[in-house]
């Protein structure tokens, strides 16, 4: 133990770059980061659902503008979005004067904005999916009951469809961690910009870099290690039982 | 005895040593433009530039012939050597590497940075005062953010962009109290241009030299001491009489 604690302090003992002041700009750009990617991921979640159903409908004027929003924020690249949300709506003449300069005026909601767009466009693609491959059997079923459509999609079709969702769900959550890498683009502060802060500061892009890529590491695996919890319990009836 | 043999040992070093520069009536400077406000031409095509004019101005005060060089900067040390021209003014920093190759003067300008702020704004005077919990912009990784993050990191907020366009971007867009940058850069970006409404507050900044560093010097030859020394004095009468000032004045004024 005591020499471990030789090895470690020998090993910090020419540290100039992990001191308070640089380790205090990690723990905030961790705080932002996790917000960021948290709410974004919620708020997406909440929308997905509504316009994974609406996705499926008959009637065209009701899928195709949910399938026009999916197709452009899947078909063009984050940062693209966040720079036309954070730089381009500057050039709307008069938004100053108006109420949504209060949201837009700090960096953080227009990355929120374009964060939540963008992942609430793949989980609607993903939940869509999931629903289209309810096996038709189960609605059959479901029909022979007597429930309605609302009945139906309530307990057959979405927590079958959610479970099957898991997975790719899971990619989604990790993909949105990363791509939230972005937003320092935009001044936020998340780690990335710690990282950058860092680096610019010490000229130490190894080290600066090799940390914060560390601690993405450390939140992709807490994800992980949920959605594998998350996968073990709602699809254990997937599970061939021994 | 002893006293009188040191004395005319160094009377007659000296005098060798002066017999081995060159004396110069003509000194040919090597320039690389352009390099605005530093050095470019004129629409005419004339040569002027702070460092032309301040070359000039010192050739004047030695009173020796100024000539100009045009050089690109590749070759602008190698061309000293090889006695294209005897010295170079051309915004060089001075720095450890360039000092084993060259014989620097003292340093005559250092590249001043600034803070901009909007010609409506209530910041008069930039301190920790009246910059409290403002959202200052500086471009990241230059010495106006190191600068900016120790002075204010405590009190404002200091937002770091890749680029000053994305800065300047901001700054008219209205996310932005105060920017600080590099003088000539903030010059020709907000307050040159067409609609923009903005303003310099307080005095140009080239202090502490931890922050902004050691500023340009003329390059002379190594053996050149002599020459090197006769400028920095001509440097340090042009400072003390105004000359220096006006130049100075004449292309880095806060007036727009």
């Amino acid at each position: 133990m005591e020499q471990l604690n030789i090895w470690f302090t020998n090993l910090l003992a020419d540290n100039t770059i992990f001191n308070a002041q640089t380790l205090e700009y990690y723990a905030e750009g961790l705080a932002t980061t996790v917000q960021l990617v948290f709410l974004s991921l919620v708020i997406g979640l909440v929308m997905a659902v509504p316009l994974a159903i609406a996705r499926g409908s008959r009637r065209k004027w009701i899928k195709m503008p949910i399938f026009f929003y999916t197709y452009i924020f899947r078909g063009t690249p984050l940062l693209i979005q966040l720079y036309i949300i954070y730089y381009g709506v500057v050039f709307i003449d008069g938004i100053q004067d108006t109420w949504l300069w209060l949201i837009l005026e700090e960096p953080f909601y227009p990355a929120l904005i374009a964060f939540t767009l963008n992942t609430a466009a793949y989980t609607t693609e993903i939940f869509h999916g999931a629903i289209k491959a309810t096996s038709k059997g189960e609605i059959e079923a479901a029909r022979a009951y007597g429930m309605s459509r609302g009945l139906m999609m309530r307990r057959i079709i979405l927590p079958s469809a959610f479970r099957r969702a898991l997975p790719a769900y899971g990619n989604e959550v990790i993909f949105m961690l990363h791509a939230s890498a972005i937003a320092s683009v935009v001044t936020i502060m998340d780690l990335t910009g710690a990282a950058r802060l860092v680096y610019a500061r010490y000229y130490a892009p190894f080290d600066a870099f090799l940390f914060v890529a560390m601690l993405y590491l450390c939140l992709t695996f807490a994800i992980l290690y949920l959605f594998r919890y998350l996968e073990k319990r709602m699809l254990a009836h997937l599970r061939p039982q021994s | 005895m002893k006293k009188l043999l040191t004395v005319t040992l160094l009377g007659a070093a000296l005098v060798a040593g002066s017999a081995q520069a060159r004396d110069y009536d003509t000194v040919r400077f090597g320039v690389d433009v352009p390099y605005e406000p530093m050095e470019y031409r004129t629409p005419e095509g004339e040569l002027t530039g702070f460092d032309i004019e301040l070359g000039n101005a010192l050739c004047a005060e030695i009173g020796i012939e100024c000539e100009w060089i045009v050089q690109g900067w590749d070759g602008i040390i190698p061309g000293l050597m090889s006695r294209k021209y005897d010295a170079i003014m051309s915004s060089m920093t001075i720095n450890e590497e360039r000092r084993e190759q060259v014989l620097f003067s003292d340093p005559y300008f250092t590249p001043p940075s600034a803070w901009f702020v909007p010609a409506d704004s209530n910041i008069d005077m930039p301190a920790k005062e009246t910059l409290e919990g403002k959202n200052i912009g500086v471009q990241r990784g230059t010495l106006q953010d190191n600068y900016v993050s120790d002075m204010y990191g405590e009190i404002a907020d200091v937002n770091r962009y890749a680029t000053a366009d994305d800065m300047v971007l901001d700054m008219e867009a209205g996310r932005l109290d105060a920017v600080f940058l590099d003088f000539p850069v903030g010059k020709s970006t907000l307050l040159d241009s067409e609609d923009g409404n903005y303003k310099v507050v307080g005095s140009m900044i080239t202090e502490p030299k931890s922050y902004f560093g050691d500023g340009f010097g003329i390059a002379f030859r190594k053996r050149d001491e002599d020459l090197a020394s006769k400028f920095n004095e001509a440097l340090a009468t042009l400072k003390e009489n105004g000359t220096y000032d006006e130049i100075f004045n004449k292309y880095f004024s806060n007036k727009k």
